[in-house]
């Protein structure tokens, strides 16, 4: 960065890694670090969190998902703004937490949840929406030189609406070619545990997002989501093709380690 | 005649009927291409629109309102029918509606038969709810032939069928199939194969039947409580002729179809059509009340029809989920049923809509894998005309599924005991740090490094299996964030410094 933010412009942010990235993909959490405090933010990280409990909510398994909120707004309720390089996980928090506090201070355990959850969800972000909305971010000074497309996970897309948000970051990268990606409306087949419970209907639905990626002649399929991604990637690596894919903040941390 | 009936009760679950249709290249071929010409036709109409969101939003409105009213707008709607001279029925479940519809057909056509030799046949208007019903296979067995007189509809019963889809039950079909069905249920061995060539059969085909056939069947898309009117749109004009020429006509509709006012019906005509099939109005529109001497039926009857209608109004989250005014765009815009078509869904209504209406009308006993036959990519609800929050309530209907499947012997009773211990998991860090350690010492045996010398799963357990029947999963790194972060606070540099240290 050319310049520092002013010493107020400077944030405490908290670092949600989300549990599937802590434990599948370290190297976004890195990342999102590496650019943030490449921007002159502290980051902290709380470290009893764990999971926001969307499986759960998505699977039917409502009930089993509740106890995971208050452990979230534990950890998190001070945080001045709370990062989340997920955005279905940041989908789930905004579509669902404020029921859940409300159905878990109804039940008398928990007085004031509700009011804390309200208070706190407009201070959580998905990472590419913290750095176009909240850090009105237009650039980040990184290189990527490399063929890049871009996924829109259908979350970040139509619940989080991040629209250009995320593309307009990727063409702020030097040397990126970036190619748009066929259909890139269309749901890649993940759907958590759909992937599983419906395997034949998820595969043609990749079938179909695969086609469109290698159509683009990209080394790199980026998203906001790294289970989208690790969904596309388990099929392309699969079908023996040399496509790789990495979380935008990866391709925004633009370093020689990952540019390779 | 009619095809073998699309039951809930009796379908095979989402995922074994899909597993069969994905092998069908013919269908998927057919769906890619139907689906797509309608999902652009209607992107285009929309787009026209700069008050698009302000007239879906007031559709959601005026249904919401309708259904917190329900049972007042139906007596008017009853009063103001019977005073224009219809007569309404009331049925409580399919088995009163086809018995109701039954005699009156019977009824109808014995005083027919006083005047002349009429054969026992009756005409059809395109209605999802008389095939929710079953209600060809009730007049079959009560001697009685009815004749679809919808071209797509025409496809499906002469082909010995099933819709497919609310809007073009036929859409599975290409034009090839289609020939072929007319060459050899109307005997023409020399049908050419043009559009023209096609719709000329049908036409002569239905012609007949309408001059001939004295007494139809119809749906209807709205009831308007207001006027004791009735309005059904359609893109053929066959519609129309089952309206006008047949002596008597019987209306079966659910009781969800109601709208208030006349000038509802301004909001509704602009989303059903452009939704529906991307017209900007329906080619016929049309709207009748009652009887009126001269023109039209003498006799016309309406068959109010819950069937469990009033338990999905019970569930307020489900609720919803009666708001549709039934344009299919949801099916046309899914990335599920694109891949399936509608027969995988084992009910008239498949596709988004149908993963949540069939299990409600089946009041949770039937039909519980079609809540999971969605990845929740939310397509359907941004296009549905009256907003109806498709993701959450499959969601809802999940937990519903969880509720009843996990008690006693419940099928899912395994999963449900992995999710309760993935709950326990989360609810302890130093928990959850052990399952981490545990699975990376699990995974071992199953890695194989690939020529890039990264270690990858190719096979997994269990249910687990569905992931890798097509996909690979990556093995797990040797370190987690949580375990790089502890690693790197304890090294001399603070946040702060090391951030610093990395500007540019």
């Amino acid at each position: 960065m050319k310049f520092l933010p002013a010493k107020e412009l400077r944030l405490r942010i908290s670092l949600f890694i989300t549990c599937y990235n802590d434990t599948l993909f370290p190297e976004t959490g890195k990342a999102v670090v590496r650019v943030l405090e490449r921007l002159g933010h502290t980051v902290d990280f709380p470290a009893g969190q764990t999971c926001c409990g969307q499986m759960h909510v998505n699977t039917g398994y409502w009930d089993d998902a509740l106890p995971l909120l208050p452990r979230f707004v534990g950890q998190f309720r001070d945080s001045e703004a709370v990062v989340v390089p997920s955005s279905s996980c940041v989908a789930h928090m905004r579509e669902h937490y404020p029921a859940m506090a409300r159905q878990l201070e109804a039940a008398g355990k928990h007085p004031g949840l509700a009011a804390t959850v309200d208070a706190l969800l407009p201070r959580v972000y998905e990472f590419s929406e913290l750095l176009t909305k909240r850090l009105g971010i237009t650039d980040l000074n990184a290189a990527f030189p490399h063929r890049v497309t871009y996924h829109a996970s259908c979350h970040g897309l139509r619940s989080l609406q991040l629209g250009d948000g995320p593309a307009s970051l990727l063409r702020s990268v030097s040397d990126i070619d970036l190619v748009p990606l066929p259909g890139l409306e269309q749901c890649c087949g993940f759907g958590g545990t759909f992937a599983i419970k419906n395997a034949d209907v998820s595969t043609a639905m990749l079938d179909e997002k695969l086609t469109a990626v290698l159509s683009t002649g990209a080394e790199f399929v980026t998203a906001c989501d790294n289970s989208c991604l690790m969904h596309i990637h388990g099929g392309l690596h699969r079908r023996g093709c040399a496509v790789r894919t990495l979380h935008l903040a990866e391709i925004l941390a633009g370093d020689e380690e990952t540019a390779q | 005649m009619s095809g073998p009936l699309l039951d809930p009760r009796s379908a095979p679950s989402f995922p074994k009927a899909a597993h069969n249709l994905l092998k069908d290249a013919q269908l998927r071929n057919n769906l890619h291409h139907a689906t797509s010409v309608i999902q652009n036709k209607r992107a285009r109409v929309v787009a026209e629109l700069p008050d698009w969101e302000q007239l879906r939003l007031a559709g959601q409105l005026i249904r919401e309102h309708t259904m917190a009213h329900l049972d007042a707008y139906l007596e008017q709607f009853e009063q103001n029918c019977t005073r224009a001279g219809g007569i309404v029925h009331w049925a409580r479940n399919a088995e009163e509606a086809r018995q109701i519809v039954v005699r009156l057909a019977k009824e109808a056509i014995a005083v027919e038969q006083e005047h002349g030799t009429t054969p026992a046949e009756i005409l059809k208007i395109k209605s999802m709810t008389t095939e929710e019903i079953g209600l060809n296979g009730a007049l079959e067995a009560a001697g009685i032939r009815p004749y679809e007189s919808d071209l797509a509809e025409l496809i499906i019963q002469l082909g010995h069928d099933k819709p497919s889809h609310i809007v073009v039950p036929a859409l599975h079909k290409n034009r090839q199939q289609i020939r072929e069905i007319f060459q050899r249920e109307m005997n023409l061995p020399d049908l050419g194969e043009t559009p023209e060539d096609l719709a000329d059969a049908a036409r002569l085909f239905l012609r007949e039947k309408f001059l001939r056939v004295p007494t139809a069947i119809s749906g209807a898309n709205f009831l308007i409580a207001e006027t004791g009117g009735v309005c059904i749109v359609e893109s053929e004009g066959n519609g129309r002729m089952c309206l006008t020429l047949p002596r008597t006509l019987i209306t079966v509709a659910g009781i969800d179809k109601v709208i208030p006012r006349f000038r509802d019906l301004e909001v509704f005509l602009q989303l059903l059509p452009r939704s529906a099939t991307g017209e900007r109005m329906n080619p016929y529109n049309s709207i009748w009340t009652g009887v009126y001497e001269n023109d039209g039926p003498r006799t016309f009857h309406v068959v109010l029809m819950d069937n469990a209608r009033t338990s999905v109004l019970a569930d307020s989250e489900g609720r919803q989920t009666l708001n549709c005014i039934r344009c299919g765009a949801c099916q046309n815009i899914c990335p599920v049923y694109r891949e399936t078509g509608g027969h995988a869904y084992g009910s008239v209504y498949a596709g988004p809509i149908g993963a949540i209406l069939t299990p409600q009308l089946q009041q949770m006993h039937h039909a519980r894998s079609l809540p999971y036959a969605s990845s929740l990519c939310g397509a359907c609800y941004e296009v549905c005309p009256v907003r109806i929050n498709i993701p959450e309530v499959l969601i809802h209907l999940r937990h519903r599924v969880v509720e009843q499947e996990t008690k006693g012997l419940g099928v899912l009773r395994a999963e449900a005991l992995a999710m309760k211990s993935a709950s326990r998991i989360f609810l302890s860090e130093s928990r959850f740090r052990a399952a981490q350690r545990l699975a990376r010492a699990a995974e071992g045996p199953l890695t194989r490094r690939d020529t890039s010398g990264a270690r990858w799963i190719h096979w997994l357990p269990g249910m687990l299996g569905g992931w890798t029947q097509s996909r690979d999963l990556r093995a797990l790194p040797q370190q987690t964030f949580r375990e790089w972060w502890e690693q790197r606070n304890r090294a001399p540099l603070s946040n702060e410094q090391s951030g610093a240290g990395n500007v540019r």
